[in-house]
C-alpha cells in the first residue's frame, strides 16, 4: 500500500469519527465547539513550522511561512483560551454565583 | 529519538479526538479543552524537534508576535462578538493553510497526487480566507447586512470558480507554468469575495460553519501535501464538525446549501409590506408586569434582537426576580437564532443564566399550549406562524417556535417593521398578543423595576 492510499484511509477513517462524535455535541455548546474546532485546525501550525525553518528555506518560503506561523499561533491561543472563557459560564443551577 | 516523534503525533491526534468527544456535555468540555492544548502542545514540540527544522530565530518571533495578538483577542473579545472574531479566526486559518500551500508549490513544483493536493488546499484557503473577511465585514456591519444582488451573479460566480477550477488542473498537469498559479490564486481570492456577496445577516449561522468546514478541509489538504496523517485527522475533524453545524443550520430553516449559499435570501420583501397597517394590541412595562406576576410558566424567546440592544443581562434580571416569587422561566433557543451556531445559548450563559434552563426547539415546542406567557424578545421568523400556514411564504416549511400557542405572547420589539426574511408576522396580530414597543434592554429593564417594586408594596 503506498503513501497516498494510507492518507486516504486515514481520512476517511477521521472523517466518520468526527461526524460521530459532533453529532453527539449538545447544540448548548455549539459556539464553544466552533472555536475549539477552528483552534484544532490551527494544526495547519505544523506545516509552517516546517516550511520556516527548513534549512536552505528561499526568501519566499520564509516569509510565507512566517505570516502563516503567526496567522497559526494567533488561533491556537485566542481559540483555546476564548474556548475556555466561553465555557467557564456555562453554569447549572445551583452552582450558579461564585 | 527520532523514533519518538510519530508517537507525539499518534498522541496529539489522540488528544484531539478526545478533545470533541468532551465537548458533548458542559460538564466534561472545559477537560475538552485542556486536552486539546496538550494535543497542540504534543505536536508542536513533536516538529520543532525534527531533524529538518534548524532555524529557530524566526519560528520564535513569530511564536511571540501571534500569542501578543492571541491573548487580547481571547480576553477582551467581548462575547456579543464571537461570530465577528470566528469569522476572522477561519480567515488565519484558510490563509495560513493557503500561504503553506504557495511555499510547497514554489520550493518543488509537484506533480501529480501532490500538487493535486497542493491545488486544493490552496483554492480552499484563498476563498475561505477572502469570504471569512467578508463575512466579518458584515458581521461587524463594516458591510452591508442586506444580501447584494445583480443580474446574472451566479452566472459571474460560477464563471470566476470554474476558471479557477480549470487553472487548478491545469497546474496539476503542468505544474513548471508557473505563471498560472498568481492567476489562480487571484480567482481563488476573488471567489471568496464574490461568494459572500449575496449573502444575509441571517443567513451567517450557515456560512460561519461552512467556511469552517473549508478552513479545515484546507488543512487536510495540507496533510496529503505533507503525508502528514496529523493534519490529515485534524482537518478532518474540523472539517466534518463545520460541516454537520451548517446541515443542521440549514435543516432549522427547511432550506438547501444551494439555496443558502446562491438563493440571496430576503431579497423578495415588499410584497407583502405596501397593504395598510393593521390593528395591534401594545401594552405598557406595568402591564406586562402584571401578567407575568400572575403566571405561573413563561418561556423567553430570545432572538439577534436581544443580541444588539445587550438585553441578556436584564433579562437575567427578569429571570431571578421571577423566579424567586414561584414563576417556572425557561428559554426557548432556536436553532437558527443569532449570527452562528449556539450564539443565543453563550450569551445568555455570559449573563449568568444557568444552562439548565435553555431549552432545544424539539424539547419545548410541545409545553406551549400549557405555558402561560410567552415573551419574544428580538425574535421574529423562527416565532412567525406563516412558516406553518401560509404554503407560498418564503419561510414555508421552516421548523419554528410555537409561541402562538401559549395562553398569552407578548413581543419587545421596536417598531412594527418586518423581519430580516421581509415577510410580515401574523403572530404580532392576534387578539392574545401584546406588543411591548421599545428598546429591549430598557423595556425589560423597566418590567423588573416594576415587579421589584410590586414585591416592595407588598
Amino acid at each position: 500500500m503506498n503513501n497516498y492510499e494510507i492518507a486516504i484511509w486515514v481520512f476517511m477513517l477521521a472523517a466518520f469519527l468526527g461526524f460521530e462524535l459532533i453529532r453527539r455535541v449538545s447544540p448548548l455548546l455549539h459556539t464553544p465547539l466552533m472555536s475549539l474546532t477552528n483552534a484544532i485546525s490551527a494544526i495547519a501550525v505544523v506545516g509552517a513550522i516546517l516550511i520556516t525553518g527548513e534549512k536552505n528555506a528561499s526568501t519566499l518560503s520564509r516569509v510565507l511561512g512566517f505570516i502563516a506561523v503567526v496567522a497559526s499561533v494567533t488561533n491556537v491561543v485566542s481559540g483555546y483560551l476564548i474556548t475556555d472563557r466561553m465555557l467557564k459560564m456555562f453554569k447549572k443551577r445551583g452552582d450558579e454565583r461564585k | 529519538m527520532e523514533s519518538l516523534f510519530p508517537a507525539l503525533y499518534i498522541l496529539a491526534a489522540a488528544s484531539f479526538i478526545l478533545a470533541i468527544k468532551w465537548m458533548n456535555s458542559p460538564v466534561t468540555a472545559r477537560r475538552g479543552v485542556l486536552i486539546g492544548e496538550l494535543g497542540m502542545l504534543l505536536a508542536v514540540v513533536g516538529t520543532l524537534l525534527r531533524h529538518e527544522v534548524v532555524t529557530y530565530q524566526w519560528i520564535l518571533v513569530a511564536f511571540f508576535v501571534g500569542s501578543a495578538i492571541g491573548v487580547p483577542i481571547a480576553y477582551y473579545m467581548p462575547m456579543t462578538a464571537v461570530p465577528q472574531r470566528t469569522a476572522i479566526s477561519h480567515a488565519c486559518g484558510a490563509l495560513a493553510s493557503a500561504l503553506i500551500g504557495t511555499a510547497e508549490y514554489y520550493k518543488r513544483l509537484p506533480h501529480g497526487f501532490v500538487m493535486g493536493a497542493l491545488v486544493l488546499e490552496t483554492l480552499l484557503g484563498f476563498l475561505t480566507c477572502t469570504a471569512s473577511v467578508m463575512a466579518f465585514g458584515k458581521l461587524q456591519e463594516i458591510l452591508p447586512t442586506r444580501p447584494i444582488t445583480y443580474r446574472g451573479q451566479n452566472y459571474v460566480n460560477l464563471g470566476v470558480f470554474a476558471l479557477a477550477v480549470v487553472l487548478g488542473i491545469a497546474l496539476i498537469f503542468h505544474p513548471e507554468q508557473t505563471w498560472i498559479y498568481p492567476v489562480f490564486m487571484t480567482l481563488a481570492l476573488i471567489f471568496g469575495v464574490l461568494l459572500i456577496i449575496p449573502i444575509g445577516g441571517a443567513d451567517m449561522p450557515t456560512v460561519i460553519a461552512l467556511l469552517n468546514s473549508y478552513a479545515g478541509l484546507s488543512a487536510c489538504a495540507m496533510g496529503f501535501a505533507l503525508d502528514n496523517k496529523l493534519l490529515i485527522v485534524a482537518g478532518a475533524l474540523d472539517g466534518s464538525s463545520g460541516f454537520i453545524l451548517s446541515i443542521i443550520m440549514c435543516r432549522a430553516m427547511n432550506r438547501s446549501f444551494s439555496n443558502v449559499l446562491f438563493g440571496a435570501f430576503g431579497t423578495i420583501q415588499t410584497s407583502t409590506t405596501e397593504n395598510a397597517p393593521r390593528p395591534v394590541r401594545s401594552a405598557s412595562a406595568e402591564e406586562a408586569a402584571e401578567i407575568l406576576d400572575a403566571a405561573r410558566g413563561v418561556i423567553i424567546i430570545p432572538g439577534y434582537g436581544m443580541a444588539v440592544a445587550q438585553a441578556q443581562h436584564k433579562l437575567r434580571e427578569l429571570y431571578d426576580v421571577l423566579s424567586k416569587r414561584g414563576v417556572d422561566v425557561r428559554f426557548a433557543i432556536h436553532p437558527v437564532a443569532g449570527r452562528m451556531p449556539g450564539h443565543m445559548n453563550v450569551l445568555l450563559a455570559e449573563a449568568d443564566v444557568p444552562y439548565d434552563r435553555l431549552f432545544e426547539m424539539e424539547e419545548i415546542n410541545a409545553d406551549f399550549p400549557r405555558t402561560d406567557v410567552a415573551l419574544v424578545i428580538g425574535a421574529n421568523d423562527v416565532v412567525n406562524p406563516a412558516a406553518r400556514n401560509v404554503k407560498n411564504s418564503p419561510i414555508a416549511g421552516m421548523p419554528i417556535l410555537h409561541a402562538y400557542e401559549a395562553q398569552t405572547v407578548m413581543v419587545v420589539k421596536r417598531s412594527m417593521s418586518p423581519g430580516f426574511a421581509g415577510i410580515d408576522n401574523e403572530l404580532y396580530y392576534l387578539d392574545k398578543t401584546l406588543m411591548l414597543f421599545g428598546d429591549a434592554k430598557a423595556f425589560v429593564g423597566s418590567i423588573v423595576k416594576e415587579l421589584s417594586t410590586a414585591v416592595a408594596v407588598r
